[in-house]
């Protein structure tokens, strides 16, 4: 039981001085993916059943290269927001939340990186 | 976690049930929620046939029948009975809003009245306010100057008083709030969609002096950030007022201050 008056619980800890940026953030790049998803999915079924040359050729088109490590970088960037949202929501642990913080940072920085590496090296010839 | 699941003592079980008196010949079922601190059972829902010839049209017509003829113990806050007070503001067919303006025949089937969801609960229909007032007062509502007050009214243009309506409307029944998930969730940190309206209220004053210094007090990921725009508040609003909007005109002046 804590004898705290409301006033000083509702309160708490202060602001936190930021939330604006982070929320903008979410947008500015849901906007970016409002293009990016539809070209990309378009030009995914318009190569379905193409050999690995033609992929590969589609790929290493520097419009092509640009726009897909756009989408990535939109992508992952946007996943990392809206899941840090979906956490804070839900986790309530301080401890928990910190780790699945981190955790989804982590990931998300791990594959954004291994899948612009993985399409500059196609579109670079590596 | 948020706790999806009610703990075991929360857990509703069936309650009594109350008959009509015979020969009555227009009667509804109400099914209520009770629970008391007073004892260690369970909440429980209570069936009450009530004759509603010689009651009122609305649901608190109902309660007020039920508390004056049938049980005496069924415990509700009421008072203006017109709905300017916001005192009786509980869950009817699984909406939040005022029982003195909510007719029963709007209601299909049994009339079920619960408090407002996830809100503490002191008795039966009665929810523990302490919190959602003491963020109200977090956000200090009243008006804020610097410049000396002037030996007269303050003056207000009426295009600015306009910009007041539908929010001075406001009752503060916190039927929104109460039925908001993020509210549910993060309501110890979230300021929720009344108390968000009332900070607008305040922000949207043009005799106000202190627009920054109350937006300062939003910068949070929580106070503000927690409205994902699900608009229960809206739906729900017995004023019929607009609180998701609201709360997109602030998160827009925190932007147009940005940049």
């Amino acid at each position: 039981m804590s004898l705290r008056t409301p006033l000083a619980r509702a309160r708490g800890l202060g602001i936190g001085h930021h939330g604006t940026h982070h929320w903008w953030a979410e947008r500015l790049s849901a906007l970016a993916l409002v293009p990016l998803v539809p070209w990309f999915a378009i030009s995914l079924a318009r190569l379905t059943g193409a050999d690995h040359a033609t992929v590969v050729a589609w790929l290493g088109r520097p419009l092509n290269t640009v726009l897909t490590l756009l989408l990535i970088g939109a992508l992952f960037h946007h996943a990392q927001h809206g899941v840090q949202v979906v956490i804070e929501d839900y986790v309530h642990s301080h401890a928990r939340k910190l780790a699945a913080q981190l955790a989804v940072k982590a990931a998300t920085a791990v594959f954004g990186v291994a899948a612009a590496f993985a399409v500059l090296k196609v579109a670079l010839g590596g | 976690m948020v706790e999806f699941a009610l703990p075991k003592n929360s857990k509703i079980r069936e309650g009594k049930t109350w008959a009509a008196p015979a020969g009555a010949r227009r009667v509804r079922t109400f099914r209520v929620y009770r629970w008391s601190p007073d004892d260690d059972a369970n909440p429980r829902v209570d069936t009450f046939h009530v004759d509603l010839d010689g009651c009122g049209p609305m649901v608190l017509d109902a309660l007020i029948k039920i508390k004056t003829e049938i049980d005496p113990t069924l415990t509700f806050r009421r008072s203006c009975r017109e709905g300017v007070c916001g005192s009786c503001a509980m869950n009817i067919d699984g909406t939040n809003t005022l029982a003195c303006t909510k007719y029963t025949d709007e209601v299909k089937g049994d009339v079920k009245v619960y408090p407002l969801p996830h809100m503490e609960v002191v008795k039966d229909l009665v929810p523990d306010l302490n919190h959602a007032y003491a963020q109200l007062a977090s956000i200090e509502p009243w008006l804020k100057t610097d410049t000396p007050a002037p030996d007269r009214e303050r003056l207000q243009s009426p295009e600015d008083r306009k910009k007041l309506d539908g929010l001075y409307e406001c009752i503060l029944c916190f039927s929104c709030s109460a039925s908001c998930p993020s509210y549910w969730w993060n309501g110890s940190r979230y300021l929720g969609p009344a108390v968000l309206l009332q900070a607008y209220r305040w922000i949207a004053d043009s005799r106000d002096e202190r627009t920054g210094e109350r937006l300062d007090q939003l910068e949070d990921p929580f106070r503000l950030y927690r409205c994902h725009t699900i608009l229960n508040c809206t739906k729900t609003c017995p004023k019929g007022l607009n609180p998701a909007k609201v709360i997109g005109e602030l998160k827009m002046l925190m932007m147009q201050r940005q940049g």
